[in-house]
């Protein structure tokens, strides 16, 4: 049957890989080339790469001399496809089709729209026409508001107001092939998923979902998968500091009961 | 097309030489043919035809018996027909059909069938498993609509969402798979290594 995806998230900021808490602090933390090696070598089930640049400085501090030097997104995307045979999902600072196109051509199996999707609706499904539904991932990022889920938008910077529900329902409709949301008051907190809202979440669309933000430890991946029906987990700071993560939570994954590769 | 950078990629990775050929007349030239694929049936069939090539690869692959491995949407091409977005015929290389998994699946089967699924050998390949006692291994799949073999005998593996449905075939000289080993990590490169020592 179909596993469930393990799946890690990696932000970049100005070339560099970040680490983030609450969508503001970000620590660098390495070179983009060497963690993608890193976890190709665990054998992952998919990456996810978020640009969060607010300018278009891009610096690798590349410690290898030998490797050229990357100015740009496509030239990173290059780089990571060459040496990385999974799916690869490239997001963040996608406004246009055109933006869309240049991570394809470069490699990327699926874009990540968020802020580009909400402000242009027909973003989505003009993606979706071009490259297929299934490579169209939505990211939704939220904040609870007097106890219900809110979408925020600009690097979780701008209420909109509108309910994830009705957001979900929205990009189904208009052509998107996942849905991957974002509980932004749990991002780097390690506190636990926000498990009573991703089971809502799931239920109401029949997209594939993959909920991000909050994982302490592997323990907490146990308890989404045993508690929701998401298809996909992702975390993105406890791969970062804790060694052998990934196996070793596929390992706990797999001793209780959950169906992963 | 990104399907086909990533499978170039793969082979650069094995220190295979491989070139993507647009045109039809060069075909004759290769050892083997990879015919990868991403998007609609009718609008790829329509694609190689209007440019020659499913002539060539008539010719290359039905009359020189020149090895061919379909990936994806390149599998489903190979078989009499399809049912994506009404009926279209396909490249008739095996017999079979494309059928579409909403029209079978229970809601409880999210659609597109997108991550990472077992294939079970059924008979030997040459390029898939050749030991069907090993353990099922794991493979990378995208698609909502499926491919189901007249012949049995040519389906190697076997792969279950809600339906147990064909996810590598071979036939003579012709293999191809659902799943994309472009994108299945070492299982997946281990299919392209078989296939270019053939």
């Amino acid at each position: 049957m179909l596993k469930k995806r393990l799946i890690p998230v990696l932000y970049i900021k100005n070339g560099l890989i970040v680490r983030s808490e609450g969508f503001s602090y970000h620590q660098n933390i390495g070179n983009i080339i060497n963690e993608a090696s890193r976890y190709n070598e665990w054998d992952i089930d998919e990456l996810i790469y978020i640009d969060i640049s607010k300018t278009d400085e891009y610096d690798l501090r590349r410690d290898d001399h030998k490797i050229q030097s990357y100015n740009s997104i496509e030239d990173i995307i290059q780089q990571i496809s060459k040496v990385c045979f999974m799916p690869l999902t490239f997001g963040g600072r996608i406004r246009t089709i055109e933006e869309v196109d240049i991570r394809i051509r470069n490699g990327a199996d699926k874009i990540v729209l968020n802020t580009g999707a909400f402000e242009n609706n027909s973003l989505i499904t003009e993606s979706a026409q071009k490259y297929g539904s299934q490579a169209v991932v939505i990211s939704i990022d939220y904040k609870i508001i007097d106890q219900h889920p809110i979408v925020f938008t600009h690097f979780g910077e701008k209420n909109t107001s509108l309910k994830v529900e009705e957001w979900i329902r929205k990009v189904e409709d208009l052509g998107a092939g996942e849905i991957f949301v974002n509980a932004i008051d749990r991002d780097g907190k390690a506190n636990g998923y926000d498990i009573a809202n991703i089971g809502k979440f799931v239920n109401l669309t029949k997209l594939p979902l993959v909920a991000c933000g909050g994982a302490g430890d592997m323990y907490d991946f146990v308890d989404l998968a045993q508690e929701t029906n998401v298809s996909g987990i992702a975390a993105g700071n406890v791969f970062h500091f804790t060694e052998r993560s990934y196996p070793r939570a596929k390992q706990l994954m797999k001793k209780n009961g959950i169906d992963v590769r | 097309m990104g399907n086909l950078a990533s499978v170039q990629n793969a082979f650069s990775y094995l220190n295979i030489s491989s070139e993507i050929c647009s045109d039809p007349s060069e075909l004759n030239k290769y050892d083997k043919i990879i015919l990868p694929g991403v998007g609609a049936f009718s609008k790829a069939i329509e694609n190689l035809t209007n440019t020659g090539f499913t002539d060539a690869l008539q010719e290359s692959v039905l009359v020189k018996k020149k090895p061919m491995l379909g990936i994806c949407l390149g599998m489903q091409l190979l078989l009499d027909s399809s049912m994506e977005h009404g009926f279209h015929k396909g490249l008739g290389f095996i017999k079979g059909a494309v059928k579409s998994f909403n029209d079978i699946l229970l809601d409880e089967f999210r659609v597109p069938h997108m991550g990472w699924n077992n294939v079970i050998s059924k008979n030997n390949s040459l390029i898939f498993n050749n030991n069907i006692e090993k353990e099922a291994s794991t493979f990378y799949f995208v698609h909502s609509y499926y491919c189901e073999l007249e012949n049995i005998e040519n389906v190697v593996g076997i792969t279950d969402y809600g339906i147990q449905f064909h996810s590598s075939i071979e036939q003579d000289n012709i293999f191809a798979c659902q799943f994309h080993p472009e994108k299945s990590q070492k299982d997946g490169l281990e299919i392209f290594e078989k296939f270019a020592l053939i």
